[in-house]
C-alpha cells in the first residue's frame, strides 16, 4: 500500500538538511513499510475505523499556488512575538518581532545544521507509541521542514508565538512538525494552527514534541481546522521535568478522520501536565484520541479533560490511561471525558483507564454521556431564541467551561472567538 | 448420577491418588477422544456430543486473548490437564494432608466439622442430603426444577435445549469454548411462571460433588413473573488440586422475572479461575449478579446482562480481594438493547501486598434507544506500596436520550484513620481490618446474612500480616 508516498523522496526535499538525516529517513521509511497495518485486535485500535489507514490515494504536495494569499490569511492573535507560516511542506514566511536574546526560532532543517547537538538530543527522541508507530515512522521518513523553538533558561517570551501549517490541493500529503524545548525556568506560549487552503481532501501526518526542563512553563494550543474530508494523524509527546508546568489544549474543529495521540511523561518531581481537548463533531466526521498520563516521578500532577459534542452520524473514541509507576508516590492524577450527545446516530466511545502501581496516590477518572438539557433549551426558546441556535449556544457554553482554564486572557478570548465562529454563534 | 460415591475409601492412606479406573477418568490432555469419552460416560444425546465437538474445534482455533488479558494465561498447559473425573475417582487425601493454614482458616471462619472435611477434599461429598432433600421437596411442590446440568439436559430437553448455549455462544471466548467441549456438573434450574422461591437455592447443598467441578455449566431460567436467588461457593478456601476452572453460567429472566445470582469464591492460590457469566433480561425483568472473588492465581470474570426487553434492569455488585501474587481481573458487561433499560455497576477492589486487581467494564447502548441509563462506580483500595490496581472501562452510549456516568477512584487507607483507632487501643492490624471492612461494608450488606458474616471474618484473616 501507499505506493505513491513510498516511492519518492528517499532523500529529503530540502538540500539544506545535513547528510546524516538522509540515512535516518531511509531507516524510518523501512520501518514504515515493514510495520504491520494496525488491526482492531490491538487494544490501541479498539473501536477504531481502519478504512482511513489506507493511504494509497495520497500524493506528494505540490508547491502552493499563491504564497501571498496563505501568508495574508495566517492571522491569529493581534499581538504575537514571532510567526512562521508553512504551506505544503515548505516554509513560506518567518517573522520575529520581539524574541528575547538566545531564543532559537528556526526551521527544523536549519536547526539540524546550526544546532545539531540540541536537534539530535530532542528530535523524535522519545517513544510516542500509543498505537501509531507506523505513522510516526512515515512522518519521520517524509518530514521536510517544521518548527524548532528553543527558549533558553530563565527566559520569558511574553507574547505568544504563532505557527500556521497549510494544506492545499487534492490528495496532497503534508507532514507538519513542531519541536519545542523550554529551558529551565523559561516561559512561553505557542499557538499551532492547522488549516486547509481549500475544501479538498488532504493527508496530514504531524508530530509535535514538547520538552519542559525544570521549572519551565509552556502553554501549547493546537487549533486543528483541516477540511472536513482530510485524514489527519497528530502525534504528540510531552516531557515535563521537575516543577515545570505544561498546559496543552487541542481543539479539533476540522478533519474527516483525525487520530490524535497525546503522551505526557511526568519525569520530574512536582511536575504538572494539563491535557485539554475540545471536539465539536458533526456529519460523518470521526475523532479518535488516545492519551497516556505516565507518572514516573513522585509528587507530580496531571489533569486531563476532553470534551466532545457529537451531532449527526459523527464518531468519537477516547481511550485514556493514567499510569502510575512504582516510584511515583504522591501522584495526583485526574482524567475525565464528557460526551454531549446531539443526535441519535452519534457514536461516542469512551475508555478511561487506570494502571496504578503505587499506593501513595490520589487518582480518579470519569466518563459521562448525556443530552442537552431540555430545560436549558426551553429557557432560551421562551426568550425568543430558536431551538437550533439555543442548542448551539449550549454547546458553546459546554466548551467555554474548559477554555476558562487557559490563564492568558488574550489567548482565551481569541480561542473563545474561534469557537463561536466555528459554532456559528458569533 | 451414574456413579455411586465410594464412601469406603481408606482415609488413612496419605498422598492423594487417582484410581486407575478408566471408566470414569478421561485421562490427561484434550482431544476429540476426550470429548467422546465424556459424552460416552455421561450418555449424552447426539446433539450434545456434536455441540461438544464443535466447541472443541472452536477452542482449538481461537487464540489466547493475551492481546488484552494477562500473559499469565500462557502458563496454562492444556495438555497437562485432566478434563473429566467422575465422583468415584476424585483425588483422595487424609485430614492430616490438609495444610495447617487451611485448617486454621476453617477454624477461624467457624466452618462446621463435617463441612471442613468436604471442603478440604478429604471426603468426596458433603453429607447434607437431608438439607438438600428438604429444599428440593419444598420447591418441587411449586414445580421448580433444581437438578444437575446432566440430569437437566436428559430429563427436560424441551426447556434445556431452547436456552442452552443461547446466552453465551460457544465461540464467545476461548474458555467458553473449552467449557462447552468438556462441561460436566453445574445446575439446571427452571422456575415456573409466577413462582417466587422463598429460600435461596444453594449449590452448596446439592449432594453432587461435581457441582464444584472444573468445568461446571449452569443454566437458570426464570419464567414470567417468577423470582429466585441462587448462591454458589462459600467463603472457606476450597483446597484444590486442579489448577484450571472454567465455568459457564447462563441466566434467562423472562418477562417480569427476577434472578439474583450470588457467588462467593475463595480459591487456593494455584488456581486459574476463568469464568463466563451472562444473563438475558426480557421485558421488565431484573438480573443481579453479586460477586465476591478472593484467592486464586488469576481470576477473569465479567458477569454481564443483556437487557433485551423494555424496562429491563441489570446490576453487578462485586468485591475483589487480591493478596500477594494474585490477580483479580474482574468487571461487568451491560448491553442495553431496549428502551428504558437501566443498569448499575458497583465494584470495589482491595489489593494487598503484591496483589493486583483489575476492573474491566463494557457498557453499550444501541442506536435509537430512549431512556437508557447506566451508572458505574469502581473504587480501588491499595494496602501496600507494591500493590497494584487497573481500571479499563469501555463505554459506547449512543442516542441522545440516554445517559451514563462512570466514576472510579483509587485510594489508600489514610494514616489518620489508623492513628485515630490506634489511639483508642486498637492494634494497627485490627485497625487496618476495620478500615477495609468499612470500605466494602455497603456492598457486604447486599450479601445473604451468613455470607456477610463469614466475609467479614475472611477479610480480617486476609489482612493479617499485611501491615509492617
Amino acid at each position: 500500500m501507499n505506493s505513491t508516498l513510498i516511492e519518492k523522496h528517499v532523500t529529503p526535499i530540502s538540500s539544506n538538511w545535513p547528510t546524516w538525516f538522509a540515512a535516518e529517513q531511509k531507516t524510518a521509511l523501512t520501518d514504515y513499510e515493514q510495520s504491520p497495518t494496525p488491526t482492531r485486535r490491538h487494544e490501541s485500535w479498539r473501536f477504531a475505523n481502519l478504512k482511513p489507514l489506507d493511504l494509497s490515494a495520497f500524493v506528494d504536495a505540490q508547491p502552493v499556488s499563491s504564497e501571498g494569499r496563505l501568508i495574508n490569511a495566517s492571522s491569529g492573535l493581534g499581538e504575537f512575538s514571532a510567526k512562521m507560516v508553512f504551506g505544503n511542506n515548505a516554509l513560506l514566511h518567518r517573522s520575529a518581532q520581539s524574541l528575547p536574546d538566545g531564543v532559537i526560532f528556526e526551521s527544523l532543517e536549519s536547526a539540524a545544521a546550526n544546532h545539531a547537538e540540541l536537534f539530535r538530543k530532542y528530535f523524535m527522541a522519545r517513544p510516542t507509541d500509543l498505537g501509531s508507530s507506523k505513522f510516526t515512522a512515515l512522518h519521520k521518513a517524509r518530514v521536510s521542514t517544521g518548527v524548532f523553538l528553543y527558549v533558553p533558561a530563565n527566559t520569558t517570551v511574553t507574547l505568544p508565538i504563532e505557527i500556521f501549517h497549510w494544506a492545499e490541493g487534492n490528495n496532497a500529503s503534508i507532514f507538519p512538525h513542531t519541536l519545542l524545548i523550554c529551558g529551565e525556568n523559561s516561559s512561553v506560549t505557542v499557538m499551532d494552527y492547522f488549516k486547509s487552503a481549500d475544501k479538498l481532501t488532504a493527508l496530514a501526518c504531524g508530530v509535535n514534541d514538547l520538552h519542559l526542563e525544570k521549572g519551565s512553563r509552556l502553554t501549547y494550543i493546537a487549533v486543528q481546522d483541516w477540511s472536513s474530508t482530510t485524514t489527519a494523524f497528530h502525534i504528540n509527546s510531552t516531557n515535563v521535568d521537575a516543577n515545570a508546568k505544561c498546559t496543552a489544549l487541542i481543539a479539533n474543529f476540522g478533519g474527516g478522520f483525525v487520530r490524535g495521540e497525546s503522551l505526557s511523561r511526568l519525569i520530574g518531581e512536582g511536575s504538572r501536565s494539563e491535557m485539554y481537548s475540545i471536539n465539536p463533531v458533526e456529519g460523518t466526521r470521526e475523532i479518535d484520541q488516545r492519551t497516556l498520563q505516565d507518572h514516573i516521578a513522585p509528587h507530580a500532577t496531571s489533569d486531563l479533560l476532553y470534551l466532545n459534542a457529537l451531532d449527526d452520524r459523527s464518531r468519537t473514541i477516547f481511550a485514556g490511561l493514567i499510569k502510575v509507576e512504582p516510584g511515583a508516590q504522591g501522584t495526583d492524577a485526574y482524567q475525565k471525558v464528557r460526551n454531549l450527545i446531539l443526535s441519535d446516530d452519534a457514536d461516542p466511545n469512551s475508555m478511561p483507564g487506570l494502571e496504578i502501581l503505587n499506593d501513595e496516590v490520589r487518582c480518579s477518572h470519569g466518563a459521562t454521556n448525556g443530552p442537552v438539557s431540555e430545560d436549558e433549551l426551553f429557557y432560551m426558546q421562551a426568550r425568543g431564541i430558536d431551538r437550533d441556535k439555543a442548542r448551539r449556544l449550549v454547546v458553546n457554553g459546554f466548551f467555554n467551561s474548559l477554555l476558562e482554564r487557559i490563564e492568558d486572557a488574550a489567548v482565551r478570548t481569541h480561542l473563545s472567538g474561534l469557537l463561536a465562529k466555528r459554532l456559528s454563534v458569533d | 448420577m451414574e456413579t455411586k460415591p465410594d464412601l469406603n475409601i481408606d482415609r488413612s492412606i496419605g498422598d492423594f491418588h487417582y484410581d486407575v479406573d478408566y471408566e470414569f477418568d478421561a485421562g490427561i490432555g484434550l482431544s476429540e477422544r476426550t470429548v467422546d469419552y465424556i459424552a460416552d460416560v455421561k450418555k449424552d444425546p447426539d446433539w450434545i456430543r456434536d455441540f461438544r465437538k464443535d466447541a472443541l474445534r472452536k477452542f482449538e482455533s481461537m487464540p489466547m486473548p493475551t492481546h488484552w488479558a494477562s500473559h499469565d494465561l500462557d502458563n496454562i498447559i492444556f495438555e497437562n490437564i485432566r478434563y473429566y473425573l467422575s465422583q468415584g475417582t476424585q483425588p483422595k487425601r487424609s485430614w492430616d494432608d490438609v495444610p495447617e493454614d487451611v485448617k486454621r482458616t476453617f477454624e477461624r471462619l467457624g466452618i462446621p466439622e463435617q463441612e471442613r472435611k468436604f471442603l478440604a477434599g478429604v471426603e468426596a461429598q458433603f453429607d447434607s442430603e437431608a438439607a438438600y432433600s428438604n429444599i428440593k421437596a419444598a420447591v418441587g411442590d411449586q414445580g421448580v426444577i433444581f437438578v444437575g446440568s446432566t440430569e437437566g439436559l436428559q430429563k427436560h430437553p424441551e426447556i434445556f435445549r431452547k436456552w442452552f448455549g443461547k446466552v453465551i455462544p460457544t465461540g464467545d471466548n476461548k474458555f467458553s469454548a473449552l467449557n462447552s467441549a468438556v462441561f460436566s456438573g453445574g445446575s439446571f434450574i427452571y422456575i415456573p411462571p409466577g413462582v417466587k422461591v422463598k429460600h435461596p437455592l444453594q449449590a452448596y447443598f446439592r449432594i453432587n460433588a461435581e457441582n464444584f467441578g472444573q468445568f461446571e455449566r449452569t443454566l437458570i431460567i426464570a419464567d414470567e413473573g417468577s423470582e429466585v436467588m441462587y448462591m454458589e461457593g462459600c467463603t472457606a478456601p476450597k483446597f484444590e488440586t486442579s489448577t484450571l476452572h472454567s465455568a459457564v453460567v447462563e441466566l434467562v429472566a423472562l418477562k417480569g422475572a427476577k434472578i439474583q445470582y450470588v457467588t462467593v469464591q475463595n480459591w487456593s492460590a494455584n488456581v486459574f479461575n476463568l469464568v463466563t457469566k451472562r444473563g438475558i433480561a426480557h421485558e421488565e425483568a431484573e438480573i443481579k449478579w453479586i460477586d465476591c472473588n478472593i484467592g486464586s492465581r488469576l481470576t477473569m470474570k465479567y458477569p454481564g446482562v443483556i437487557m433485551k426487553g423494555r424496562k429491563a434492569r441489570g446490576e453487578v455488585v462485586s468485591i475483589a480481594l487480591a493478596s500477594d501474587g494474585q490477580h483479580q481481573d474482574t468487571g461487568a458487561k451491560m448491553i442495553h438493547a431496549a428502551d428504558d433499560t437501566t443498569s448499575n455497576i458497583v465494584s470495589k477492589s482491595i489489593s494487598i501486598g503484591s496483589g493486583r486487581s483489575t476492573y474491566r467494564g463494557l457498557v453499550q447502548v444501541g442506536r435509537h434507544l430512549k431512556g437508557c441509563k447506566n451508572n458505574t462506580e469502581c473504587d480501588a483500595l491499595l494496602i501496600n506500596t507494591e500493590s497494584r490496581t487497573d481500571t479499563y472501562p469501555a463505554i459506547t452510549v449512543r442516542g441522545k436520550e440516554n445517559a451514563c456516568q462512570h466514576e472510579a477512584s483509587v485510594s489508600k487507607i489514610s494514616a489518620e484513620q489508623i492513628f485515630y483507632m490506634q489511639q483508642r487501643g486498637i492494634s494497627e492490624g485490627a485497625a487496618m481490618s476495620l478500615a477495609v471492612n468499612g470500605f466494602v461494608n455497603d456492598l457486604v450488606q447486599q450479601f445473604p446474612m451468613e455470607y456477610s458474616v463469614e466475609l467479614k471474618r475472611l477479610i480480617d484473616l486476609e489482612m493479617e500480616g499485611s501491615v509492617g
